[in-house]
């Protein structure tokens, strides 16, 4: 296992497990293990979850990720030690950041729940290894850690076209469409991840699912005594 | 071991300890068993008995006598070993005189957590903390007087910089100063580990020579006398001396030489074959390590690899027929069971057990849920110990094993193989490293590395919980193999592979093969290498199971461990290779000097080039008046630091080469430590006896070169050199410079590390998977490598690691199948959306996008799956995921990381699962 396979809900299950600090240690940067050089991911990895952290308001101090070979028994003691002071420095998590548990528990719940969302819309740079290690501050801003947020796309199931064939929520990867026999579908906002596998399922001669701009609320679904399906094609046979 | 009543220096520990008549010989020895040695009592004297009195197993036999067993064997490998230099031979090392007067080798005791004072750097006088200590270079070597060795040890200079950064990891404060001679951080990597020391504070390197004058009566302080330029000579007290012994032949040299009729040098050792350095002069005897002469552990390892590829190839015919399959039990499906986990928490002698309290954190394990046994072990990777782990667990029906010992790194795979022993899938065995990670980092607060250790076991013991059966797999193996690099280190590795019967492909860029030694034309030792070349290449041409593939490119190479398929581009058209090994051999290019004036003045040359026109003497070079040779040119610098380790030795050969021609001309090396390491010593002695004028500089202070005129009105170089000595510059009129023009990396390097997916140094020769332990093998499965390489080396060290690389490649190669691990990665599909991340980054290429009718979905290919996990960070949506290593056991782990009943009421329930 790589120090690439460090992955944001691990991060903010420490800390939502109470531990005030969380370092991760990687190989040197260009000397890698095996062929991947997944600690330059383990580092974007980082620098992403420390903006996350800023935005949920939490020290991003309390992240710290180093490089050192299995040889620098002395570096990592020296690294260890003053990250230990630096987080005591900081105190205990919440506390200097003035969030009660209850609620940065709520917060890294949410963030976690957004994880998914935020790698589709990053997975290019977060795989991408730094060319330039100066930009290791500039790689992910705190305007475009917002702009993730405030430009959030939705899709959306139309009910006068959809022709419940459960295409849709066959290929919708986190189960996030509600489908039965003969109901209309519906996506659960909350579950969803953005993804728009549902907007290339969806048969173009139905063209049921739209992608919604920023902004743009989501209809109410139907009542669900008014989810049966209105079949065109067969109606028009029938008559 | 308790009740025995001897007691008497032990000698593992630099006798600085004491010992039992029974005991165990060290901490790791194998095997891990007590003995009684000839200071028994009863032996000596016929009394006592008490340890057969208290032994309730009986395993006492004081009556034993040594027996005589006749073994038949059709080939015998000699690796005797070396011994260390004894300085006692030459009083005025005061050995033995002065109390805190140690060797190199009672300091390594010293440092040791299993040595005489448990890791306390103690002194002898007082038992106290040594806060100034200096260690003194050469004691033993590169000196002429009696008793003691011409040659250089080798090794010296960096054993002495590793106890500098350990004593300085045991007290910060610690004042270190080395006295040396020339600094010979000749080795791979070897120049880094140099700066980094020196760089250390409280570090003084001073080059100088110096005598160990006095001790103080009360304080015990050793004086030693120095001189430096700037202060003349003075005078220091030092808390203790370390006097960095070199290393003499192993004992009874000469009755070894005798009972197996193999000659030896005039220093003891085996005397090389210069064309086969592990052959003796007897034919199926061979040596290995340091019998070959002053050895570092990667050297050893190449020869003892190699001489036992040799002894196979005279062997190959009996390969296996004293061998018997191991037989595991049934597997036991547990998969229905509640876990139920054994834990044993091992003392590993006191490494462990002197700092964390064992037994208490055996009781805390047995508090945690679903653990049912637990207990301590003294050693848990000795023999018995092992074997008791695998009783309990199917005594007691365990379905899971934690050990608690030290890193998996090293004996994960035994215990591993304990729990089959067991019955149960060897995946349901899980590691808490409470040495390394531990009781090693924090010996002076025992309670915190107690409770540390109760943390780490209740961390593995969640996972445990969490662990799933895997399957490994058997991969059938090709029995060919490809060569790339028809060089020295390539034809004997593939004509080593060929006598063992495997058919081998050769494959070589340029139209001849030879490789860099195509331009060599003699050794120091005084080998002709252009007639050993051609015998070595009618060896290769004329054997039936070498395929040569001459001024060859290689296109395309994919498969992995086993089953390789490489396209080559050749003289022969296009090939496609199918082998299972694969030997990376591709040597390494001569730096094109920017300094100095080469490629501007034709009297400006390299050292290969000097070599060159030595052999074909040339009258501008053999007839000079005066020739100038400049050392490290092109390395030991900023854009390339490392030591090109091959370019002193070849001064030295070149110089005497020409003093033999022309004994009147005026030679001068400029360097900046003479690398001279092993027996070249004893050349570099007789150049400076012959006159060989060697004049050190410093990098601050580079020689200077201009084309002028001399008193003569002869046209000439100016050189101007530093001179430290008188104190101010040297000018020098040479006609000829010979320039040592670095080592670097062959210029198809990248590619090649590319195309078999191997890894590069940070100077970018090949990366070996460990620099001591594996120093032929790649990261990469069924990947390995041989000769410049690897980093620079001479012709005999690179037929020693050529052969070793055969050794091996033969390993894989006499083997059916191979196996793969189970700790792979596996997508689940109806998650996965297709989007690609996964494929994009992973390099091994072990992921792909397939067309199903849900889209496109990952397809893992296990075998060429390396179990990094990167994708798994990758993926949004948490469809793949690597065995193992699952994001639910690695969450359940930090899950319990902080205890429940610490953890802030506020911080009740974790963050739902991904």
């Amino acid at each position: 296992m790589c120090s690439g396979r460090v992955d944001l809900p691990h991060v903010f299950r420490a800390f939502s497990n109470g531990v005030d600090g969380v370092f991760i240690g990687g190989c040197h940067l260009g000397e890698c293990n095996y062929i991947t050089h997944g600690n330059f991911h383990a580092l974007n990895m980082t620098l992403l979850a420390k903006r996350l952290m800023e935005r949920i308001g939490l020290n991003p101090g309390r992240l710290r990720i180093e490089f050192m070979s299995a040889g620098e028994g002395i570096v990592f003691a020296d690294v260890t030690n003053d990250f230990v002071k630096e987080i005591k420095e900081l105190g205990p998590l919440g506390e200097m950041e003035g969030i009660n548990g209850d609620e940065l528990r709520t917060r890294l719940d949410g963030i976690t729940k957004m994880v998914p969302y935020i790698k589709i819309m990053k997975n290019e740079k977060l795989g991408t290894p730094l060319q330039n290690l100066d930009e290791k501050d500039t790689l992910f801003t705190a305007e475009e850690i917002d702009r993730l947020f405030s430009e959030m796309i939705s899709y959306y199931i139309d009910p006068e076209k959809c022709q419940a064939c459960m295409t849709c929520a066959r290929r919708c990867p986190v189960g996030a469409i509600i489908s039965a026999k003969n109901q209309i579908h519906i996506i659960e906002q909350d579950k969803c991840i953005r993804c728009g596998s549902c907007l290339e399922a969806c048969p173009t001669k139905f063209g049921a699912v739209t992608k919604l701009s920023p902004g743009e609320s989501v209809p109410p679904p139907p009542p669900e005594d008014q989810r049966a399906v209105v079949r065109k094609g067969k109606k028009a046979d029938d008559s | 071991m308790e009740y025995c009543p001897v007691q008497y220096p032990d000698v593992y520990n630099q006798e600085i300890s004491d010992n039992k008549a029974v005991h165990i010989y060290f901490a790791q020895a194998i095997p891990l068993i007590a003995y009684i040695d000839e200071s028994c009592l009863y032996l000596k004297e016929k009394k006592c008995r008490i340890c057969e009195a208290v032994c309730k197993n009986d395993a006492i036999d004081l009556t034993q006598k040594a027996e005589k067993v006749d073994i038949k064997v059709g080939a015998i490998i000699l690796a005797p070993g070396l011994e260390p230099f004894d300085p006692s031979v030459n009083p005025e090392y005061r050995y033995g005189e002065f109390e805190n007067v140690v060797t190199g080798m009672d300091f390594e005791r010293l440092l040791c957590a299993t040595g005489p004072y448990q890791g306390e750097i103690l002194r002898a006088s007082d038992k106290k903390h040594p806060h100034k200590v200096a260690w003194i270079q050469c004691v033993g070597s590169r000196r002429v007087t009696p008793g003691e060795n011409s040659y250089c040890s080798m090794v010296c200079c960096t054993y002495t910089q590793k106890q500098v950064i350990l004593t300085k990891d045991h007290d910060a404060e610690a004042e270190c100063t080395v006295f040396h001679n020339d600094i010979r951080s000749y080795g791979k990597d070897f120049e880094r580990y140099f700066d980094r020391t020196e760089q250390l504070p409280g570090i003084r390197f001073i080059r100088s020579y110096v005598s160990i004058t006095k001790e103080d009566p009360v304080t015990k302080n050793v004086t030693v006398r120095y001189a430096t330029p700037d202060e003349g000579v003075k005078e220091e007290e030092f808390d203790m001396v370390v006097l960095s012994v070199g290393l003499n032949p192993p004992d009874h040299f000469e009755n070894l030489s005798e009972k197996f009729g193999v000659e030896l040098n005039s220093h003891g050792f085996s005397k090389a074959i210069l064309s086969n350095p592990m052959k003796t002069n007897r034919p199926g005897i061979f040596v290995s390590g340091g019998f070959q002469g002053p050895t570092d552990i990667p050297e050893s390892v190449f020869s003892a690899s190699g001489a036992g590829s040799q002894c196979g190839a005279l062997l190959d015919y009996r390969r296996g027929k004293l061998s018997t399959e191991r037989v595991y039990p049934e597997e036991r499906d547990v998969s229905q069971e509640e876990p139920k986990i054994g834990v044993f928490v091992c003392h590993c002698g006191a490494n462990i057990g002197r700092i964390v309290d064992v037994p208490s954190v055996v009781e805390y394990a047995l508090t945690l849920p679903n653990v049912v046994y637990s207990q301590e072990q003294l050693f848990s990777c000795a023999t018995n110990s092992a074997q008791e782990i695998s009783d309990v667990t199917r005594e007691k029906g365990l379905n899971r094993v934690v050990v608690a010992a030290c890193s998996p790194r090293t004996l994960e795979p035994l215990f591993r193989d304990t729990v089959r022993e067991a019955g149960i899938n060897q995946y349901y065995y899980e590691m808490a490293n409470i040495r390394e990670h531990n009781s090693w980092v924090h010996s002076r607060e025992k309670e915190d590395a107690t409770e540390k250790a109760k943390d780490l076991i209740r961390m593995s013991v969640a996972r445990a919980c969490c662990l799933e059966p895997l399957q490994e797999f058997d991969l059938p193996v090709d029995k060919r193999a490809l060569v790339v690099g028809g060089g020295v280190a390539g034809m004997n590795c593939a004509l080593s592979i060929a006598e063992q019967g495997h058919e081998v492909h050769l494959v070589e860029k340029e139209k001849e093969l030879g490789g860099i030694a195509n331009r060599l034309h003699y050794t120091l030792e005084g080998m002709d290498v252009q007639e050993y070349l051609r015998d070595l290449l009618g060896k290769v041409y004329e054997h039936p199971l070498i395929h040569v593939y001459t001024d060859a490119v290689i296109t395309e190479a994919t498969g992995y461990i086993g089953n390789f398929v490489t396209r080559v581009k050749s003289s022969k058209g296009l090939s496609e290779i199918k082998h299972g090994a694969a030997v990376i051999a591709i040597g390494a290019d001569e730096y094109k000097p920017t300094e100095y004036l080469y490629g501007e003045d034709e009297r400006v040359m390299t050292h290969l080039e000097l070599e060159e026109k030595i052999s074909q003497d040339d009258e501008k070079v053999v007839n000079a008046q005066t020739l100038v040779m400049i050392q490290c040119v092109g390395c030991r610098n900023e854009d390339r630091n490392y030591c090109s380790r091959v370019c002193c030795t070849h001064a030295v050969k070149n110089a005497l080469k020409l003093k033999e021609k022309n004994p009147e001309m005026d030679i001068y090396v400029l360097f900046r430590d003479m690398r001279t390491y092993g027996f070249s010593e004893d050349y570099y002695r007789e150049a400076s006896g012959k006159d060989v004028k060697f004049i050190r500089y410093e990098p601050e202070d580079m020689p200077q070169v201009e084309p002028g005129k001399s008193e003569d009105g002869r046209s000439v170089l100016k050189v101007t050199a530093p001179d430290y000595i008188l104190g101010n510059k040297l000018e020098i009129d040479a006609d000829i410079i010979s320039l040592a023009a670095a080592v670097i990396p062959s210029a198809a390097t990248k590619e090649i590390a590319g195309l078999f997916k191997v890894t590069l140094s940070p100077d970018s020769f090949f990366k070996e998977a460990h620099v001591k332990l594996r120093p032929v093998e790649f990261g990469t499965d069924g990947v390995y490598l041989c000769g410049m390489a690897q980093y620079p080396k001479h012709i005999t060290e690179t037929i020693n690691q050529a052969f070793g690389a055969a050794g091996r490649v033969l390993t894989l190669l006499s083997h059916d199948t191979v196996v793969a691990s189970g700790s792979v990665c596996e997508v689940n599909e109806s998650k996965c959306m297709g989007c690609g991340a996964c494929a994009s980054i992973c390099t091994y290429g072990a992921l792909e996008l397939r067309e199903t009718k849900q889209g496109k979905k990952a397809v893992v290919n296990p075998v060429l799956c390396k179990g990094d996990g990167l994708c798994n960070s990758m993926c949004p949506t948490g469809a793949i995921s690597l065995k193992h290593f699952t994001d639910e056991e690695i969450m359940s782990e930090i899950d319990v990381m902080v205890p429940a009943e610490e953890r802030m009421q506020k911080f009740k329930t974790a963050v739902g699962d991904v």
